[in-house]
Parts: structure tokens; C-alpha cells; sequence
């Protein structure tokens, strides 16, 4: 299983500025890459690019070639898309469809959309659930939740479409730390099973410990790409905008102070 | 996927009891199409029926018996008045006092005369209005919009009509919610809504702008999260589950729009009072 985007061009309607430019960019199986950058650098637009959903609902112009394992989606419809890549936002009020009367309801209404059979839809529904240890929730009523269960609800109803390829607009926006974990462990899960995830975050942390390659974006570009541990130890991060994960930070700052970055220990080995 | 190992082990599994649970009456286990068929044939029967006595018996007999098996008699009496008193207070006054023809003087006010076929014709449509007004509520506090929904879609209905009508009315409170939270945003910011009608009216564009605009940009993102989750796909979706129907329930709605069409020719023949 592949996705992968050559020469790619992106322009929203009446925007005479390009969003994305010459993006060029291979999710192989079971890969996880991590797309970091400062504001207005692309990242929300790449999801949209990489979904399917700009431009066939956003509109726009696309150009250059996308191929989801060696086939050119070009005249795909959105709902045959919608089976083989997952998109998950950063508002989870609005990914609610707004009808489902209860959690459960509400993470099967993919799997319903697509037809899925009964029982194969209840059992994607509970396993979503139990992989973001939400069962808890699935009699309540998605509209009452809060911000942070509602996104975890947002990502179950993800997981349960079982797409083939997932993109995550900063998924962990409004999650406390328990809440990242969650999402962080089931995004190993899934990459496991053989997903490819692209990932956008702010936190650095997050795709340091989850990425296996992270491209930073700058006006559309990619300013830099590469294995995960060298791109976020890369010096030019901060000039992109972008702060690197907190242990590289804590080192910088020991250096700067004159401390000797080789005392500084993780809390379990102290 | 094929292929693709279970995340984790399910803690549950099989389909909800819960989901779909029957109602606490009889009168809310009724299917939604019938619960519907009612409300729209006492409705549509309120107006078309002539005189005071039919509309009267139609509030006893379809709203008010109803709604005490239903144990819903309160709420549906607090809320189908709230929803009629308006138009039902103004409609009472005016056919009252200046109902044309009206020569049976009950009282004067100056030059305003209230007669007593103008208040024959104010109750009979005061009856007609706490009908309709009542036969909706009832309907309201029985159903689930969604199990109509559901129930509509089995029938063939398409999706997405039904996620049309279902989305408009969850769409309320939420922005009745949105425009709570942007009232309290803008009063932090010393906004004023209170005083004189000048001066809560000048503070009215502040929050209309960001609620209009706010909730534009969620229909834009919603549009794209549904056709995320495959809602444009052609063809049936799966339905987890369907409110319980009966061959009794079916005979029952088109009895019921059979008698409300007779009604309707019937009167239009100028049959009736």
C-alpha cells in the first residue's frame, strides 16, 4: 500500500497565490510521517491535497500526478476516496455528523455510509472504541462532550473506516497529555497494521516519538525532509518556525547557560 | 482491511442493547411515521374541520389524552403555549374586537366594541391554533428526530434529505449555544446588551455577525468531514437499526390520511358547518 505525490500544486478558488508547491512526497506501508511548520505553511492544505477533499469539495486547482498504490486517483469520486484515506481535523465539533444520538452511532456512521455489513460495523465500531479506550462513552451523546472526548470520538469514527491510509490535522490540538498518548498509541497500532499516516502537528514532541520521517513546510514548500531525528535536530527548525521537541530544547538552553547538556538525564534514569 | 490484525481486543461486542431503546410509554414505542401521521392529520384536521366543537375534541381527544399516556401533560402544556400563546393572544384579540359583521355587543372600550360572534370566531380559532400548536410539541416530546430519520431511510428515503431536515433542527441549539458563548465573549469586552431598546440593539450586530459567519465556516468544514466519511456515496447505507413497526400501525396511518382526505373534499364540497 502506497500514496504517493509527485510534482503536486495546489491553488484555492480566487486565490492567485499558490498554497502548495512541487510537493513531492511517498507514503509507503505502515509508514508515519510527521509534517510540522509554522502558521500558513501548508499543512492543513497538504491534508486536503493528500484526502482528496481539495480540490473535489474545496474547489481550486490541482496540479502534478497523486497515486494511491500505483493508481492515479485523478477521476476518483470523493466517496470512493473516502474508503482509502481517513482525514481527521483539528475541530472535532465540526466532524461530528451532527445526527448520531450517541457515541456509538456517531463512530459507525462511516462504516454505515459505506456500506459496510451489520455486524462488521459493530465490531469496527467497539474495536475504534476500545483502541481509544472510549467504550466508556458510547451510550452518551457526542454533542455533550468536551472538546478533547470529542476528538478522540472524531479519531474512533476514523479508525472504524479502516482506511488503508490516514491523515491527521493536528490531531492533538485540543487533547491534554492522556489524551495525546491515546492518539499517539493508537497511531503506532495502526502503522503496525500497515496504514500509512500522514501527521500534522505543532508539537514536535508528538512526532518525535511517532514520525518516521517529518517534512517541514514553508510557504508551500518543503523546506525539510528527512528522517525524523535528523530533520528535528536540524538548526534551521527555529528559522522555519517551528521549536524543536522539549529534550533538544532543554540541551540548547543547558548549552547556552553553560551547563553541560551530558548531566541533564531523563526523570527515569535520575 | 483486509488482512489487518485487530487493534486491541474489544471489552464489548454485539450491538448495543441501548441503542434504539424503546420508549417509556406506549404512546412513545409508536413508530415515528405514525406518531408523525398523527400530528399532521390533527393539524390539517383543525383547520379543515368548521366550528368550535371539532377543533375542541381534537385538542381533548389527540393531544391531551395522548399526552397524559405519555406522561408528557406538563411539559407539552409549558411549551405548546409558549409556541402558540403569541399568535394565539393577538388572533384572540383581534377576531374579538373587529371581527367583521359582529353586531351582539359584549363590551366597549372607547371606540372598540367586542361582540359576541366576534368571540365565537376567536375561540374557534384559538382551538385550531392550540390543536396544531399541541399535535406539534406532542410529537416533538415523543420522538427522536433521528429515529424518524431512520425510519424515513428504511422506507427508501434518501440519506441525505433526511440528514437535511435532522441537521437543521440539531442546528438550533447549537447556535443558540454559539451565540450565548459570543454574548459572554463580547460582554467580557465590555460590550453592552442591557439598558434602554437603543442601546441592546446597538449591541445586537456584534454578536449576529460572528454567529452568522462562524456558523457559515462550520457548514463549510462539516461538508467536508461528511464527504470524509463516504456521506456521498450513492446507493443505501446500513442501518444499525430501525424503530419498531407493526402491519396494525401501517393499516392505522392510512386510515388516518384516508379520513383527513375525505375531511379535506368534503369541506371543500362545502360540506359541514
Amino acid at each position: 500500500m502506497s500514496l504517493a505525490l509527485r510534482g503536486v500544486g495546489y491553488r484555492y478558488p480566487g486565490v492567485a497565490v499558490p498554497a502548495l508547491l512541487d510537493v513531492d512526497l511517498h507514503l509507503g506501508s505502515g509508514e508515519v510521517v510527521g509534517v510540522t511548520g509554522a502558521s500558513e505553511s501548508g499543512k492543513t492544505t497538504l491534508c486536503l491535497v493528500v484526502s482528496g477533499l481539495a480540490p473535489r469539495v474545496v474547489g481550486g486547482r490541482i496540479r502534478g500526478t497523486i497515486t494511491l498504490d500505483g493508481e492515479s486517483v485523478d477521476d476518483w469520486p470523493m466517496h470512493r476516496l473516502a474508503g482509502r484515506v481517513g482525514i481527521g481535523f483539528q475541530d472535532p465539533t465540526s466532524q461530528l455528523s451532527q445526527v448520531a444520538v450517541t457515541v456509538f452511532e456517531e463512530v459507525a456512521f462511516g462504516p454505515m455510509n459505506l456500506g459496510v455489513a451489520r455486524d462488521a460495523i459493530v465490531e469496527r465500531t467497539w474495536e475504534a472504541l476500545g483502541t481509544l479506550r472510549i467504550e466508556g462513552l458510547a451510550e452518551r451523546d457526542p454533542r455533550r462532550l468536551s472538546g478533547g472526548q470529542q476528538q478522540l470520538v472524531a479519531m474512533a469514527g476514523l479508525l472504524a473506516m479502516r482506511p488503508a491510509h490516514l491523515v491527521l490535522d493536528e490531531p492533538t490540538a485540543q487533547l491534554d497529555p492522556a489524551g495525546t498518548r491515546l492518539v499517539a498509541e493508537a497511531v503506532e497500532r495502526l502503522a503496525e497494521g500497515g496504514a500509512s499516516i500522514l501527521i500534522t502537528e505543532q508539537k514536535t514532541d508528538l512526532l518525535a516519538s511517532v514520525a518516521d520521517r517529518v517534512v517541514v513546510l514553508r510557504d508551500g514548500r518543503f523546506a525539510l525532509d528527512g528522517p525524523t531525528d535528523e530533520v528535528l535536530a536540524d538548526p534551521r527548525l527555529i528559522e522555519l518556525g517551528v521549536r524543536e521537541p522539549a529534550p533538544l530544547r532543554l540541551r540548547r538552553l543547558a548549552a547556552t547557560a553553560g551547563v553541560d547538556p551530558a548531566l541533564l538525564q531523563p526523570a527515569a534514569d535520575a | 482491511m483486509a488482512g489487518r490484525e485487530r487493534l486491541t481486543r474489544a471489552s464489548h461486542s454485539g450491538l448495543p442493547e441501548w441503542l434504539g431503546r424503546p420508549g417509556p410509554s406506549a404512546y412513545h414505542r409508536l413508530n415515528p411515521l405514525t406518531k408523525a401521521t398523527l400530528a399532521t392529520v390533527t393539524a390539517v384536521a383543525a383547520v379543515a374541520l368548521g366550528g368550535l366543537v371539532g377543533p375542541a375534541l381534537l385538542v381533548i381527544g389527540a393531544v391531551l389524552i395522548p399526552a397524559v399516556a405519555a406522561g408528557v401533560l406538563g411539559r407539552l402544556l409549558r411549551l405548546s403555549l409558549l409556541l402558540a400563546l403569541p399568535i394565539a393572544i393577538s388572533a384572540f384579540l383581534v377576531n374579538l374586537f373587529f371581527f367583521p359583521g359582529g353586531r351582539t355587543e359584549l363590551l366597549r372600550i372607547g371606540p372598540i366594541v367586542a361582540t359576541a360572534e366576534g368571540l365565537g370566531f376567536a375561540l374557534e380559532i384559538l382551538a385550531r391554533i392550540l390543536a396544531i400548536s399541541g399535535a406539534v410539541t406532542l410529537f416533538y416530546l415523543t420522538t427522536r428526530p433521528s429515529d424518524l430519520v431512520l425510519d424515513l431511510e428504511r422506507r427508501g428515503v434518501s440519506p441525505r434529505i433526511g440528514f437535511v431536515a435532522n441537521a437543521s433542527v440539531q442546528a438550533v441549539p447549537a447556535m443558540v449555544e454559539r451565540a450565548v458563548q459570543i454574548t459572554a465573549a463580547q460582554r467580557a469586552r465590555g460590550l453592552d446588551t442591557e439598558g434602554s431598546p437603543l442601546r441592546r440593539a446597538r449591541g445586537i450586530l456584534p454578536i449576529v455577525g460572528p454567529v452568522i459567519l462562524g456558523s457559515i465556516a462550520e457548514v463549510e468544514e462539516r461538508t467536508m468531514a461528511l464527504e470524509a466519511r463516504a456521506f456521498g456515496r450513492p446507493g443505501r447505507r446500513t442501518l444499525l437499526w430501525a424503530p419498531h413497526d407493526t402491519a396494525a400501525e401501517g393499516v392505522v396511518r392510512w386510515l388516518l390520511l384516508a379520513g383527513l382526505l375525505v375531511l379535506v373534499v368534503a369541506r371543500l364540497a362545502g360540506v359541514g358547518p
